[in-house]
């Protein structure tokens, strides 16, 4: 009964006209960026962070996951129509969506993923709220040994995912830890790394960060493929599902829900993770599995349900925990630090009608995609039809003035292009932005747990494996590294990351 | 001894000069002992962490990874005509204005892409610059000079 309760808080906050406009916009300019080819979801919130600043923490939230959800919507239309993933989680839509748009059943792809991800959404909504209380509570019992061996286990989940090499994605780990150490120390009071530079005092800015290394980067990147993209020229017709197609994607639907619900919970898990299983696992269970990557629906509804699903189930750890689970719910933890808030347990008593709030809003966000996107698919269409040379001086004129809007300083612009430069050797280098992202985020709280821990402790580190509940976390950690070190997985996973 | 991997040989350059960065910076700062940390400890025992690592990749870029890898390709253009445009926004956003500013940002990082054509870009600039002073000044009622600081009105 709680429950209900506190499921009708949160929609008393999300339905409010003021939040349901914000989640419209959002959902709507989401879509907007996120279908541009080469900019996925985590591009598109680096992009548009600085426009929810000025909004009260609740309704910027909401407005932020009605960003993801478009974004992530946008990825898979482009997926579908173009042949160009916006990022890895719909990589695997390309497979078969792009085969039915070939088809001429872009209609029925589109729609698909729409309704999967809508059924995931309202399942996954459930699965949060239900998980939410009793783990926050559990996050009470921890001290700061279990918070720093549970970041310790939240960063090397985010190796686990990195493609290519290991050893790599420790270094961006460290290297986030210790760009998050630039600015004032919050113990001592005392300024590190900030070389003098005012600006520089509160640290580097989150979306300078995550605009450079995303957004700028990203750009650069695609003006130097030069491809070229073959748009589907033939019409959009019949959005509707056969009786069939509905048939046969209802149970790849449910089946991708569940997965998808249970790998996002994991750390570095989420969205990208879960639909590759989602894909596996339905090639797996179906009777002809050559069908697959020549257009079968279930090779779009399982894949897109799970990435909903999993999107929306990683949340629980960012909330309840106060660990981003990947570089998408970083972001999120980012925004919600620029908003004086904590992620972590105690939002969900300080603030419930914004924990509340912000879960039943994406609910809200999936809802307004079906109802709003769909029929305007032909609109963003016709967007992808627009050269990308004349787009994206335009997604850089409003990232500058973003920029600019944040302190109302030109700083923070000239560390974002610093910071895209950054972006741009480690891609050359191939080493992935993502766990640095992550790190940057968990190092400041990574630091000042080890620090009280071990003054609780005087300075005796084996509290980190006496106390049973931190030994868990760094046992499992251990045992990730080790899993994913050796030979036959390590074989395995190259082979999964080449195949996109 | 030959650089068999690049890119990682690379990498470790660049760990090892960020990791003995923090090591050297930290020094400066109280570093303490471990049951009263100060300011410097985390940082430099990440930084020695970093330079561990990074002479490691190094290493095995030299001596124990099979067969001989590409050097990454560099394009000159897109990276410095994109970033210089967004350094040359923030530092003319003052003395010209909004309308400037936008203007120097679109055509420079526009050359960046290989189908450049002047008219083109100028075109996209104007258009562009629309946007912005519909949207952002005069609905939004973004707080920044909008004109040049040598046309403006002395007030």
């Amino acid at each position: 009964m709680e429950l209900i309760a506190n499921l009708a808080l949160g929609f008393q906050t999300a339905v409010s006209p003021m939040n349901l406009v914000y989640c419209l916009a959002g959902a709507l300019i989401g879509t907007l960026i996120g279908v541009l080819p080469g900019i996925g979801p985590v591009q598109t919130l680096a992009i548009l962070l600085p426009t929810t600043f000025s909004l009260p923490p609740v309704s910027a939230l909401i407005m932020l996951s009605g960003i993801y959800y478009g974004a992530q919507y946008g990825g898979s239309t482009t997926s579908i129509l173009v042949n160009v993933p916006g990022e890895a989680s719909s990589v695997v839509t390309c497979l078969d969506g792009y085969q039915m748009a070939r088809q001429g059943r872009a209609g029925a792809a589109l729609t698909i993923s729409a309704l999967g991800s809508f059924f995931a959404g309202c399942f996954a909504t459930v699965v949060l709220a239900v998980l939410a209380v009793p783990l926050s509570e559990l996050a009470f019992k921890f001290g700061s040994a279990e918070y720093f061996s549970l970041m310790v286990f939240g960063l090397i989940g985010s190796i686990v995912l990195a493609s290519g090499s290991m050893l790599k994605a420790v270094g961006m780990i460290i290297l986030g830890l210790l760009l998050g150490m630039v600015g004032t120390d919050v113990t001592s009071g005392v300024q590190r790394f900030a070389f003098g530079i005012p600006e520089l005092a509160d640290g580097i800015g989150f979306v300078s960060l995550a605009m450079g290394l995303f957004g700028i980067c990203d750009i650069i990147n695609s003006i130097e493929k030069q491809e070229k993209r073959d748009i589907l020229k033939q019409k959009l017709t019949g959005l509707w599902l056969s009786m069939a197609d509905l048939k046969a994607a209802a149970p790849a639907v449910l089946r991708g829900t569940l997965c998808g619900s249970l790998l996002g919970i994991l750390p570095g898990g989420g969205a990208i993770l879960s639909s590759f299983t989602a894909y596996m696992l339905e090639k797996k269970c179906s009777r002809n599995p050559e069908s697959f990557g020549k257009g079968n629906i279930r090779g779009v509804a399982a894949p897109e349900s799970a990435n909903n699903a999993a999107a929306q189930t990683s949340f629980v750890p960012l909330l309840t925990l106060g660990i981003p689970p990947n570089v998408v719910l970083a972001m999120m933890a980012g925004a919600m630090m620029i908003h004086g808030i904590q992620p972590g347990p105690r939002v969900i008593t300080s603030n419930p009608d914004l924990f509340w709030g912000v879960i039943v809003s994406m609910w809200v966000g999936n809802a307004i995609l079906v109802l709003l996107n769909l029929p305007l698919v032909g609109i963003w269409v016709r967007l992808l039809s627009v050269p990308f040379r004349l787009l994206y001086p335009a997604i850089l004129v409003f990232c500058c003035i973003g920029l600019y809007s944040v302190n109302n300083n030109t700083f923070d612009i000239g560390l974002t292009a610093l910071c895209g430069l950054l972006g741009y050797i480690l891609h050359k280098l191939e080493c992935e932005p993502a766990p640095l992202i992550l790190g940057f985020i968990l190092g400041p709280m990574m630091e000042e747990n080890l620090r009280r821990g071990m003054l609780l402790s005087r300075g005796d580190p084996s509290v980190f494996f006496t106390r049973p509940l931190s030994l868990t976390f760094l046992v499992l950690a251990a045992a990730m590294l080790v899993v994913v070190a050796l030979p036959n997985i390590r074989r395995g996973r190259e082979k999964a990351f080449k195949e996109e | 001894m030959r650089i068999r991997h690049p890119k990682d040989f690379l990498t470790g350059v660049m760990f090892v000069f960020f990791g003995t960065a923090a090591m050297v910076l930290s020094m400066g700062l109280t570093i303490g002992k471990a049951a009263k940390m100060g300011p410097g400890y985390f940082p430099f025992v990440l930084g020695g962490f970093l330079t561990a690592l990074g002479v490691l990749i190094l290493m095995r870029s030299l001596l124990w990874t099979a067969g001989l890898h590409a050097w990454p390709v560099l394009h000159f253009k897109p990276p410095a005509l994109v970033l210089s445009s967004v350094v040359l926004f923030a530092l003319l956003l003052r003395p010209l204005g909004l309308m400037g500013a936008t203007l120097v940002l679109v055509i420079v990082c526009s050359r960046a892409s290989h189908e450049f054509q002047w008219k083109e870009a100028v075109l996209n600039a104007t258009v562009l610059i629309l946007i912005v002073l519909v949207v952002f000044v005069y609905f939004l009622e973004f707080q920044v000079p909008v004109w040049p600081s040598f046309l403006a009105p002395h007030a």
